[in-house]
Protein backbone atom coordinates (compact mmCIF):
# COMPACT_ATOMS: atom_id res chain seq x y z
CA UNK A 1 0.00 0.00 0.00
CA UNK A 2 1.20 3.28 -1.02
CA UNK A 3 -1.45 5.64 -1.15
CA UNK A 4 -2.02 8.01 2.45
CA UNK A 5 -3.89 10.54 3.55
CA UNK A 6 -1.77 13.34 4.60
CA UNK A 7 -2.54 15.86 7.51
CA UNK A 8 0.04 18.70 7.18
CA UNK A 9 -0.42 20.53 10.33
CA UNK A 10 -0.08 24.54 10.46
CA UNK A 11 3.85 24.23 11.09
CA UNK A 12 4.52 22.96 7.11
CA UNK A 13 4.26 25.74 5.43
CA UNK A 14 5.07 27.99 8.50
CA UNK A 15 8.14 27.36 10.79
CA UNK A 16 8.54 23.54 9.86
CA UNK A 17 8.51 24.45 5.45
CA UNK A 18 11.97 22.27 5.81
CA UNK A 19 10.46 19.62 7.01
CA UNK A 20 7.49 20.01 4.66
CA UNK A 21 9.39 20.34 1.46
CA UNK A 22 11.71 17.43 2.30
CA UNK A 23 9.31 15.30 3.28
CA UNK A 24 7.14 15.81 -0.27
CA UNK A 25 10.88 15.03 -2.13
CA UNK A 26 11.58 12.10 -0.05
CA UNK A 27 8.11 10.27 -0.23
CA UNK A 28 8.16 10.80 -3.75
CA UNK A 29 11.29 8.94 -3.96
CA UNK A 30 10.26 6.33 -1.71
CA UNK A 31 6.91 5.58 -3.84
CA UNK A 32 4.44 6.70 -0.65
CA UNK A 33 1.88 8.97 -2.19
CA UNK A 34 0.50 11.58 0.22
CA UNK A 35 -3.18 12.96 -0.80
CA UNK A 36 -3.49 15.93 1.74
CA UNK A 37 -7.17 16.39 3.11
CA UNK A 38 -9.12 18.86 2.02
CA UNK A 39 -9.50 22.30 3.92
CA UNK A 40 -8.07 20.50 7.08
CA UNK A 41 -7.91 22.83 10.43
CA UNK A 42 -5.65 23.24 13.59
CA UNK A 43 -5.10 20.19 15.64
CA UNK A 44 -4.95 22.78 18.84
CA UNK A 45 -1.79 21.28 19.81
CA UNK A 46 -1.47 21.70 23.67
CA UNK A 47 -3.54 24.58 23.91
CA UNK A 48 -7.21 23.75 23.39
CA UNK A 49 -7.19 20.84 25.19
CA UNK A 50 -6.45 23.04 28.05
CA UNK A 51 -9.08 25.26 27.76
CA UNK A 52 -12.20 23.71 27.17
CA UNK A 53 -12.57 19.51 26.41
CA UNK A 54 -15.77 19.13 24.41
CA UNK A 55 -14.52 21.89 21.84
CA UNK A 56 -10.90 21.06 21.72
CA UNK A 57 -11.82 17.04 20.54
CA UNK A 58 -14.36 18.14 17.96
CA UNK A 59 -11.78 20.91 16.48
CA UNK A 60 -9.89 17.83 16.11
CA UNK A 61 -12.59 15.33 14.95
CA UNK A 62 -13.30 17.76 12.08
CA UNK A 63 -10.30 16.49 10.56
CA UNK A 64 -10.68 12.76 11.58
CA UNK A 65 -14.16 13.19 9.98
CA UNK A 66 -12.98 14.90 6.59
CA UNK A 67 -10.51 11.81 6.54
CA UNK A 68 -12.58 9.46 6.84
CA UNK A 69 -14.86 10.81 4.02
CA UNK A 70 -11.75 11.14 1.74
CA UNK A 71 -11.05 7.80 2.05
CA UNK A 72 -10.61 5.53 -0.52
CA UNK A 73 -9.03 2.02 0.21
CA UNK A 74 -8.85 2.16 3.92
CA UNK A 75 -5.62 4.33 3.69
CA UNK A 76 -3.93 5.41 7.41
CA UNK A 77 -4.11 9.32 7.76
CA UNK A 78 -0.42 10.00 8.19
CA UNK A 79 1.06 13.34 10.24
CA UNK A 80 4.97 13.68 10.57
CA UNK A 81 4.49 16.56 13.13
CA UNK A 82 4.65 14.79 16.45
CA UNK A 83 1.51 17.38 18.03
CA UNK A 84 -0.71 16.79 15.14
CA UNK A 85 0.10 12.81 15.42
CA UNK A 86 -0.62 12.52 19.11
CA UNK A 87 -3.65 14.89 18.88
CA UNK A 88 -5.08 12.78 16.33
CA UNK A 89 -4.60 9.41 17.73
CA UNK A 90 -5.83 10.80 21.17
CA UNK A 91 -8.73 12.09 19.14
CA UNK A 92 -9.99 8.39 18.14
CA UNK A 93 -7.97 6.67 21.32
CA UNK A 94 -10.75 8.54 23.68
CA UNK A 95 -13.48 8.91 21.77
CA UNK A 96 -13.43 4.81 22.02
CA UNK A 97 -12.32 4.91 25.43
CA UNK A 98 -14.96 7.78 26.87
CA UNK A 99 -18.70 6.97 24.99
CA UNK A 100 -19.65 10.64 26.38
CA UNK A 101 -16.67 12.37 24.87
CA UNK A 102 -17.62 10.77 21.39
CA UNK A 103 -21.44 11.38 21.86
CA UNK A 104 -20.46 15.24 22.76
CA UNK A 105 -17.91 15.31 19.97
CA UNK A 106 -20.60 14.01 17.22
CA UNK A 107 -23.24 16.03 18.59
CA UNK A 108 -20.83 18.92 17.49
CA UNK A 109 -20.02 17.52 14.28
CA UNK A 110 -23.23 17.45 13.34
CA UNK A 111 -23.67 20.94 13.97
CA UNK A 112 -21.39 21.19 10.69
CA UNK A 113 -23.31 17.95 8.64
CA UNK A 114 -20.05 16.09 9.36
CA UNK A 115 -19.95 12.44 11.44
CA UNK A 116 -17.15 10.46 12.64
CA UNK A 117 -17.13 6.97 14.08
CA UNK A 118 -13.79 5.97 16.32
CA UNK A 119 -11.35 3.38 14.78
CA UNK A 120 -12.60 4.40 11.21
CA UNK A 121 -9.54 6.14 10.54
CA UNK A 122 -5.96 4.91 11.48
CA UNK A 123 -3.88 7.55 12.24
CA UNK A 124 0.23 6.96 11.86
CA UNK A 125 3.75 9.23 11.93
CA UNK A 126 5.83 9.46 8.84
CA UNK A 127 8.51 7.77 10.80
CA UNK A 128 6.98 4.67 11.88
CA UNK A 129 5.40 4.67 8.29
CA UNK A 130 8.83 5.03 6.44
CA UNK A 131 10.30 2.11 9.31
CA UNK A 132 7.15 -0.16 8.91
CA UNK A 133 5.59 -0.04 5.42
CA UNK A 134 8.08 1.25 3.59
CA UNK A 135 11.58 -0.67 5.32
CA UNK A 136 15.00 -0.43 5.44
CA UNK A 137 16.12 -2.05 2.91
CA UNK A 138 13.93 -0.13 0.45
CA UNK A 139 15.63 3.23 2.19
CA UNK A 140 19.15 1.84 1.57
CA UNK A 141 18.48 0.98 -1.71
CA UNK A 142 17.93 4.75 -2.54
CA UNK A 143 21.13 6.01 -0.49
CA UNK A 144 23.30 7.37 -3.42
CA UNK A 145 25.15 9.52 -1.14
CA UNK A 146 25.93 8.03 2.11
CA UNK A 147 26.18 10.72 5.03
CA UNK A 148 29.75 8.66 5.82
CA UNK A 149 31.29 11.08 8.82
CA UNK A 150 28.48 12.92 9.83
CA UNK A 151 27.72 12.49 13.50
CA UNK A 152 24.33 13.25 14.44
CA UNK A 153 22.15 12.89 17.40
CA UNK A 154 18.50 11.46 17.15
CA UNK A 155 16.21 13.61 18.85
CA UNK A 156 12.82 11.81 18.62
CA UNK A 157 11.39 14.12 21.22
CA UNK A 158 8.28 13.57 23.50
CA UNK A 159 5.11 13.03 21.69
CA UNK A 160 5.93 10.21 19.22
CA UNK A 161 7.01 7.54 21.59
CA UNK A 162 4.87 8.47 24.48
CA UNK A 163 1.98 8.31 25.32
CA UNK A 164 1.19 5.91 22.27
CA UNK A 165 -2.33 5.32 22.45
CA UNK A 166 -2.12 2.77 19.68
CA UNK A 167 0.82 0.83 21.18
CA UNK A 168 3.33 1.31 17.84
CA UNK A 169 6.15 1.55 20.50
CA UNK A 170 8.24 -0.99 21.70
CA UNK A 171 10.30 1.01 23.83
CA UNK A 172 8.42 4.17 25.15
CA UNK A 173 11.93 5.97 26.37
CA UNK A 174 14.54 4.51 24.42
CA UNK A 175 13.48 3.70 21.07
CA UNK A 176 15.63 2.79 18.31
CA UNK A 177 14.09 3.45 15.01
CA UNK A 178 15.42 7.07 14.29
CA UNK A 179 19.10 5.27 15.34
CA UNK A 180 18.40 2.76 12.75
CA UNK A 181 16.79 5.01 10.04
CA UNK A 182 19.89 7.11 10.06
CA UNK A 183 22.25 4.51 10.20
CA UNK A 184 21.21 3.24 7.33
CA UNK A 185 21.65 6.48 5.33
CA UNK A 186 24.77 5.89 6.45
CA UNK A 187 25.23 8.58 9.10
CA UNK A 188 27.29 7.80 12.29
CA UNK A 189 24.74 7.68 14.79
CA UNK A 190 25.06 8.97 18.73
CA UNK A 191 23.97 6.69 20.98
CA UNK A 192 21.84 9.69 22.47
CA UNK A 193 20.51 9.18 26.10
CA UNK A 194 17.87 12.40 25.83
CA UNK A 195 16.65 11.21 22.88
CA UNK A 196 13.05 11.41 23.88
CA UNK A 197 13.33 14.19 26.45
CA UNK A 198 11.60 17.11 26.24
CA UNK A 199 12.59 20.20 24.30
CA UNK A 200 10.39 22.50 26.63
CA UNK A 201 7.38 22.65 24.17
CA UNK A 202 5.60 25.81 24.56
CA UNK A 203 7.87 26.85 27.34
CA UNK A 204 9.83 29.09 25.63
CA UNK A 205 6.49 31.28 25.41
CA UNK A 206 5.09 31.19 28.69
CA UNK A 207 8.06 30.39 31.37
CA UNK A 208 11.04 31.08 29.47
CA UNK A 209 13.31 30.11 32.10
CA UNK A 210 11.89 26.71 32.48
CA UNK A 211 12.17 26.18 28.56
CA UNK A 212 15.66 27.33 27.63
CA UNK A 213 17.06 25.27 30.50
CA UNK A 214 15.51 22.34 28.77
CA UNK A 215 17.05 23.39 25.38
CA UNK A 216 20.13 23.80 27.26
CA UNK A 217 20.03 20.17 29.10
CA UNK A 218 19.69 18.58 25.43
CA UNK A 219 22.10 20.98 23.20
CA UNK A 220 24.86 20.26 25.99
CA UNK A 221 24.35 16.23 25.91
CA UNK A 222 24.64 16.69 22.24
CA UNK A 223 27.89 18.45 22.15
CA UNK A 224 28.78 15.99 24.84
CA UNK A 225 28.16 13.50 22.62
CA UNK A 226 30.24 15.20 19.75
CA UNK A 227 27.43 15.59 17.74
CA UNK A 228 27.74 17.68 14.51
CA UNK A 229 24.12 17.97 14.85
CA UNK A 230 20.77 16.64 15.79
CA UNK A 231 18.19 15.39 14.31
CA UNK A 232 14.07 15.76 14.99
CA UNK A 233 10.86 14.54 13.76
CA UNK A 234 8.63 17.31 15.22
CA UNK A 235 8.60 20.95 14.02
CA UNK A 236 8.27 22.13 17.93
CA UNK A 237 11.51 20.77 19.09
CA UNK A 238 12.91 21.91 15.55
CA UNK A 239 12.32 25.59 16.47
CA UNK A 240 12.73 25.21 20.03
CA UNK A 241 16.32 24.20 19.23
CA UNK A 242 17.15 25.93 16.28
CA UNK A 243 15.47 29.09 16.83
CA UNK A 244 15.98 29.43 20.75
CA UNK A 245 19.65 28.85 21.06
CA UNK A 246 20.29 32.42 20.73
CA UNK A 247 18.07 33.39 23.45
CA UNK A 248 19.49 29.80 25.45
CA UNK A 249 23.48 31.24 24.86
CA UNK A 250 22.25 34.74 26.24
CA UNK A 251 20.57 33.26 29.72
CA UNK A 252 23.37 30.82 30.13
CA UNK A 253 26.52 32.78 28.53
CA UNK A 254 27.15 29.85 26.41
CA UNK A 255 28.32 29.92 23.10
CA UNK A 256 26.70 26.79 21.71
CA UNK A 257 26.10 26.33 17.98
CA UNK A 258 24.18 22.66 17.50
CA UNK A 259 21.78 22.79 14.09
CA UNK A 260 19.19 20.46 14.06
CA UNK A 261 17.48 19.26 10.88
CA UNK A 262 14.47 16.90 10.07
CA UNK A 263 14.90 13.54 9.27
CA UNK A 264 13.21 14.03 6.39
CA UNK A 265 16.30 16.39 5.51
CA UNK A 266 18.92 14.29 6.03
CA UNK A 267 16.87 11.36 3.88
CA UNK A 268 16.99 13.99 1.19
CA UNK A 269 20.50 14.58 0.73
CA UNK A 270 21.70 10.73 0.77
CA UNK A 271 18.80 10.22 -2.13
CA UNK A 272 20.82 12.74 -3.80
CA UNK A 273 18.33 15.06 -3.97
CA UNK A 274 18.92 18.85 -3.92
CA UNK A 275 19.87 19.98 -0.04
CA UNK A 276 18.52 23.43 -1.06
CA UNK A 277 15.41 22.05 -2.16
CA UNK A 278 15.84 19.95 1.14
CA UNK A 279 15.48 22.69 3.08
CA UNK A 280 18.37 23.02 4.18
CA UNK A 281 19.30 26.74 5.01
CA UNK A 282 16.06 27.61 6.51
CA UNK A 283 17.55 26.66 10.04
CA UNK A 284 18.38 29.59 12.03
CA UNK A 285 22.00 27.18 13.30
CA UNK A 286 23.16 26.97 10.42
CA UNK A 287 23.65 22.81 9.42
CA UNK A 288 25.56 23.73 6.12
CA UNK A 289 29.00 23.60 8.17
CA UNK A 290 28.56 20.12 9.60
CA UNK A 291 26.98 18.66 6.19
CA UNK A 292 30.39 19.87 4.41
CA UNK A 293 31.66 16.42 6.34
CA UNK A 294 29.67 13.89 4.14
CA UNK A 295 31.69 12.18 2.52
CA UNK A 296 35.23 12.69 4.53
CA UNK A 297 36.54 9.74 6.51
CA UNK A 298 35.09 9.38 10.25
CA UNK A 299 38.04 11.08 12.82
CA UNK A 300 37.13 7.68 14.88
CA UNK A 301 37.85 5.54 11.96
CA UNK A 302 40.98 7.11 10.90
CA UNK A 303 42.23 6.63 14.83
CA UNK A 304 42.12 3.64 14.82
CA UNK A 305 44.15 3.23 11.36
CA UNK A 306 46.60 4.62 12.90
CA UNK A 307 50.03 3.27 14.20
CA UNK A 308 48.76 0.91 17.07
CA UNK A 309 51.80 1.38 19.42
CA UNK A 310 52.21 3.32 22.50
CA UNK A 311 54.76 6.34 21.37
CA UNK A 312 58.27 6.47 23.34
CA UNK A 313 57.96 8.97 26.31
CA UNK A 314 59.92 12.22 26.01
CA UNK A 315 63.38 11.84 27.69
CA UNK A 316 63.60 15.57 28.08
CA UNK A 317 60.28 15.45 29.94
CA UNK A 318 60.00 15.76 33.81
CA UNK A 319 59.89 11.65 35.35
CA UNK A 320 56.70 10.44 35.57
CA UNK A 321 55.66 7.29 36.90
CA UNK A 322 54.74 4.65 34.54
CA UNK A 323 52.60 1.37 34.72
CA UNK A 324 54.99 -1.89 33.93
CA UNK A 325 54.42 -2.77 30.31
CA UNK A 326 51.10 -4.45 29.17
CA UNK A 327 48.43 -4.04 27.14
CA UNK A 328 46.04 -2.54 29.69
CA UNK A 329 48.83 0.33 30.43
CA UNK A 330 46.67 3.66 29.84
CA UNK A 331 47.87 5.97 26.46
CA UNK A 332 47.98 9.43 28.30
CA UNK A 333 51.43 10.79 26.86
CA UNK A 334 49.83 11.45 23.34
CA UNK A 335 46.46 10.63 20.67
CA UNK A 336 47.89 7.15 19.29
CA UNK A 337 47.67 8.99 15.55
CA UNK A 338 50.67 11.30 16.74
CA UNK A 339 53.73 8.46 17.31
CA UNK A 340 56.85 10.45 16.47
CA UNK A 341 56.95 12.45 19.99
CA UNK A 342 60.29 12.26 20.52
CA UNK A 343 61.48 14.74 18.79
CA UNK A 344 59.10 18.09 19.88
CA UNK A 345 60.20 19.71 23.10
CA UNK A 346 58.15 18.72 26.27
CA UNK A 347 56.54 21.93 26.28
CA UNK A 348 54.25 21.46 23.20
CA UNK A 349 53.97 17.97 23.78
CA UNK A 350 52.11 18.74 27.16
CA UNK A 351 49.76 20.69 25.80
CA UNK B 1 -14.37 0.26 35.44
CA UNK B 2 -15.97 2.29 37.41
CA UNK B 3 -18.66 5.53 35.64
CA UNK B 4 -16.13 8.27 36.61
CA UNK B 5 -18.49 10.58 34.77
CA UNK B 6 -21.21 10.55 37.42
CA UNK B 7 -20.21 12.15 40.68
CA UNK B 8 -21.07 10.51 43.93
CA UNK B 9 -23.82 11.94 45.66
CA UNK B 10 -22.13 13.10 49.18
CA UNK B 11 -18.85 14.39 50.35
CA UNK B 12 -17.65 17.57 48.75
CA UNK B 13 -14.14 16.07 48.54
CA UNK B 14 -14.99 13.61 46.15
CA UNK B 15 -17.10 15.92 44.21
CA UNK B 16 -14.43 17.61 43.08
CA UNK B 17 -12.12 14.65 42.27
CA UNK B 18 -15.48 13.39 39.92
CA UNK B 19 -15.65 16.64 38.44
CA UNK B 20 -11.64 16.99 37.51
CA UNK B 21 -12.54 13.60 35.91
CA UNK B 22 -15.74 14.28 33.92
CA UNK B 23 -13.96 16.65 32.43
CA UNK B 24 -10.88 15.03 31.25
CA UNK B 25 -10.40 13.09 27.92
CA UNK B 26 -11.17 9.37 28.43
CA UNK B 27 -11.24 7.36 32.03
CA UNK B 28 -8.67 9.80 34.17
CA UNK B 29 -8.21 6.83 36.55
CA UNK B 30 -7.35 9.58 38.71
CA UNK B 31 -9.06 8.18 42.36
CA UNK B 32 -6.66 5.09 41.01
CA UNK B 33 -3.55 6.74 42.13
CA UNK B 34 -1.25 5.25 45.00
CA UNK B 35 0.66 8.26 45.80
CA UNK B 36 3.71 6.29 44.51
CA UNK B 37 5.39 9.75 43.67
CA UNK B 38 6.89 8.36 40.13
CA UNK B 39 5.15 11.01 38.21
CA UNK B 40 7.07 13.97 39.79
CA UNK B 41 10.56 11.71 40.16
CA UNK B 42 9.96 11.44 36.08
CA UNK B 43 9.03 15.53 35.74
CA UNK B 44 11.53 17.80 33.85
CA UNK B 45 9.95 20.71 34.97
CA UNK B 46 9.15 19.52 38.71
CA UNK B 47 11.78 22.16 40.38
CA UNK B 48 9.48 25.19 38.51
CA UNK B 49 6.36 23.26 40.38
CA UNK B 50 4.21 24.85 43.23
CA UNK B 51 3.44 21.34 44.24
CA UNK B 52 4.36 17.59 42.66
CA UNK B 53 1.60 16.26 40.59
CA UNK B 54 1.37 13.43 43.39
CA UNK B 55 0.71 16.14 45.76
CA UNK B 56 -1.30 17.80 43.44
CA UNK B 57 -3.58 14.23 43.17
CA UNK B 58 -3.50 14.28 47.24
CA UNK B 59 -5.00 17.55 47.23
CA UNK B 60 -7.79 17.05 44.62
CA UNK B 61 -8.59 14.12 46.49
CA UNK B 62 -8.73 16.00 49.78
CA UNK B 63 -11.24 18.54 47.79
CA UNK B 64 -8.90 21.56 48.43
CA UNK B 65 -10.64 22.64 45.51
CA UNK B 66 -9.11 26.45 45.60
CA UNK B 67 -5.77 25.18 46.18
CA UNK B 68 -5.39 22.78 43.54
CA UNK B 69 -6.78 25.48 40.96
CA UNK B 70 -4.25 27.77 42.48
CA UNK B 71 -1.21 25.47 41.47
CA UNK B 72 1.45 26.33 38.74
CA UNK B 73 1.97 22.72 38.38
CA UNK B 74 -0.73 22.10 35.60
CA UNK B 75 1.03 25.07 34.04
CA UNK B 76 4.29 23.75 33.90
CA UNK B 77 3.49 20.85 32.71
CA UNK B 78 5.34 20.61 29.39
CA UNK B 79 3.37 17.26 27.99
CA UNK B 80 6.25 15.19 27.56
CA UNK B 81 4.64 12.15 29.16
CA UNK B 82 7.06 10.49 30.95
CA UNK B 83 4.88 10.12 34.08
CA UNK B 84 2.10 8.57 32.29
CA UNK B 85 3.73 5.79 30.82
CA UNK B 86 5.77 4.83 34.03
CA UNK B 87 2.49 5.92 35.82
CA UNK B 88 1.70 1.82 37.38
CA UNK B 89 -1.78 2.85 37.76
CA UNK B 90 -1.99 4.29 34.22
CA UNK B 91 -3.26 7.62 35.57
CA UNK B 92 -3.91 10.06 32.69
CA UNK B 93 -1.52 12.13 34.38
CA UNK B 94 -0.88 15.09 31.21
CA UNK B 95 -4.89 14.96 30.55
CA UNK B 96 -5.61 15.29 34.18
CA UNK B 97 -3.24 18.51 34.05
CA UNK B 98 -5.05 20.08 31.11
CA UNK B 99 -8.61 19.38 32.60
CA UNK B 100 -6.86 21.81 35.59
CA UNK B 101 -5.76 24.72 33.40
CA UNK B 102 -9.27 24.45 31.85
CA UNK B 103 -11.18 24.79 35.34
CA UNK B 104 -8.62 27.11 36.72
CA UNK B 105 -9.33 29.52 33.91
CA UNK B 106 -12.96 29.01 34.18
CA UNK B 107 -12.66 30.15 37.97
CA UNK B 108 -9.73 32.81 36.94
CA UNK B 109 -7.61 31.31 39.47
CA UNK B 110 -4.21 31.61 38.68
CA UNK B 111 -0.85 33.48 40.01
CA UNK B 112 0.52 34.28 36.35
CA UNK B 113 -1.54 35.53 34.07
CA UNK B 114 1.12 34.39 30.66
CA UNK B 115 0.28 30.80 30.38
CA UNK B 116 -3.33 31.37 30.04
CA UNK B 117 -3.61 34.45 28.13
CA UNK B 118 -1.58 32.35 25.32
CA UNK B 119 -3.59 29.43 25.42
CA UNK B 120 -6.77 32.07 25.19
CA UNK B 121 -5.18 33.87 22.14
CA UNK B 122 -3.79 30.94 20.49
CA UNK B 123 -7.55 29.54 20.90
CA UNK B 124 -9.21 32.47 19.69
CA UNK B 125 -6.60 32.71 16.14
CA UNK B 126 -7.95 28.70 15.66
CA UNK B 127 -11.83 29.93 16.21
CA UNK B 128 -11.07 32.37 13.64
CA UNK B 129 -9.27 31.23 11.13
CA UNK B 130 -8.97 27.63 11.54
CA UNK B 131 -5.13 27.47 11.24
CA UNK B 132 -2.37 28.69 13.86
CA UNK B 133 -0.97 31.97 12.60
CA UNK B 134 2.49 31.83 14.35
CA UNK B 135 3.16 35.49 13.88
CA UNK B 136 0.40 36.61 15.00
CA UNK B 137 -0.20 34.93 18.31
CA UNK B 138 3.72 35.58 19.44
CA UNK B 139 3.67 39.66 17.93
CA UNK B 140 0.66 39.65 20.44
CA UNK B 141 2.32 37.54 23.08
CA UNK B 142 5.15 39.41 23.40
CA UNK B 143 3.98 42.92 23.06
CA UNK B 144 1.70 41.92 26.13
CA UNK B 145 3.85 39.51 28.64
CA UNK B 146 7.81 40.08 26.97
CA UNK B 147 8.08 43.49 25.91
CA UNK B 148 12.22 43.22 27.52
CA UNK B 149 12.60 39.73 24.77
CA UNK B 150 11.83 41.97 21.95
CA UNK B 151 15.48 43.29 21.24
CA UNK B 152 16.56 39.60 21.15
CA UNK B 153 13.10 38.11 19.58
CA UNK B 154 13.15 40.74 16.58
CA UNK B 155 16.19 39.25 14.74
CA UNK B 156 14.87 36.11 15.32
CA UNK B 157 12.13 36.79 13.54
CA UNK B 158 13.68 38.59 10.72
CA UNK B 159 15.75 35.42 9.88
CA UNK B 160 12.39 33.19 10.35
CA UNK B 161 11.11 35.53 7.90
CA UNK B 162 13.66 35.87 5.71
CA UNK B 163 14.33 31.93 5.98
CA UNK B 164 10.80 31.67 4.69
CA UNK B 165 8.97 30.34 8.07
CA UNK B 166 7.09 32.99 9.17
CA UNK B 167 4.00 33.80 7.01
CA UNK B 168 2.54 37.72 7.28
CA UNK B 169 -1.08 36.85 6.64
CA UNK B 170 -3.30 34.10 8.61
CA UNK B 171 -3.94 31.38 6.68
CA UNK B 172 -7.75 30.67 6.82
CA UNK B 173 -9.43 27.58 5.79
CA UNK B 174 -12.33 27.72 3.76
CA UNK B 175 -14.99 26.19 5.81
CA UNK B 176 -15.01 28.63 8.73
CA UNK B 177 -19.00 29.00 9.05
CA UNK B 178 -18.78 24.91 9.30
CA UNK B 179 -15.80 25.20 11.70
CA UNK B 180 -17.76 27.67 13.91
CA UNK B 181 -21.06 25.96 14.11
CA UNK B 182 -19.39 22.97 15.74
CA UNK B 183 -16.74 25.07 17.87
CA UNK B 184 -20.14 26.98 19.30
CA UNK B 185 -22.27 23.69 19.64
CA UNK B 186 -19.14 21.80 21.06
CA UNK B 187 -19.23 24.61 23.73
CA UNK B 188 -22.93 24.34 24.55
CA UNK B 189 -22.82 20.93 25.40
CA UNK B 190 -19.18 21.72 27.60
CA UNK B 191 -21.17 24.57 29.80
CA UNK B 192 -24.24 21.33 29.92
CA UNK B 193 -22.06 19.09 31.48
Amino acid sequence: MSRYLYYPGCSMDGSGRAYGESLTGVCEQLGVTLAEIDDWNCCGATEYVGVSLSPAYALIARNLAIAAKSKQNGEPLVAACSACYLNLAKADHYMKERPLLNEHVNVALDAGGLHYDPGTVEVRHLLEVIMNDVGLDQVRAKVVKPLAGLRVAPYLGCMLPRPDPDNRWKNHERPDDLDRLLAALGADVVDFPLKTECCGGHMTQIAPKVGLELIKRLVDEAEHHGADMMVTVCPMCQINIDAYQGEMNAMFHTKSKMPIVFFTQLMGIAFGLDPKKMGIGRELTDARPALKKIGKVPVAVAAEAGPAHRPRPDKRALPMPRMAESDEAPVSEAPAGEAPAGEAPAGEARQ
Amino acid sequence: MTDVSRPPASDSGLDFLAEVSARTAGVSRLEMCIQCGTCGGSCPSADAMDHTPRMLFAMIRAGMREEALRSNTPWMCVSCYHCVVRCPQAVHIADVMYTLKGMAEDAKSYRDKTPPHFARVFVGQVEAFGRSWELGLTARHYLRHYILRLPRMTPMAIGLFLRGRIGILPHRIRQRKQLHAILRRAEELERVS
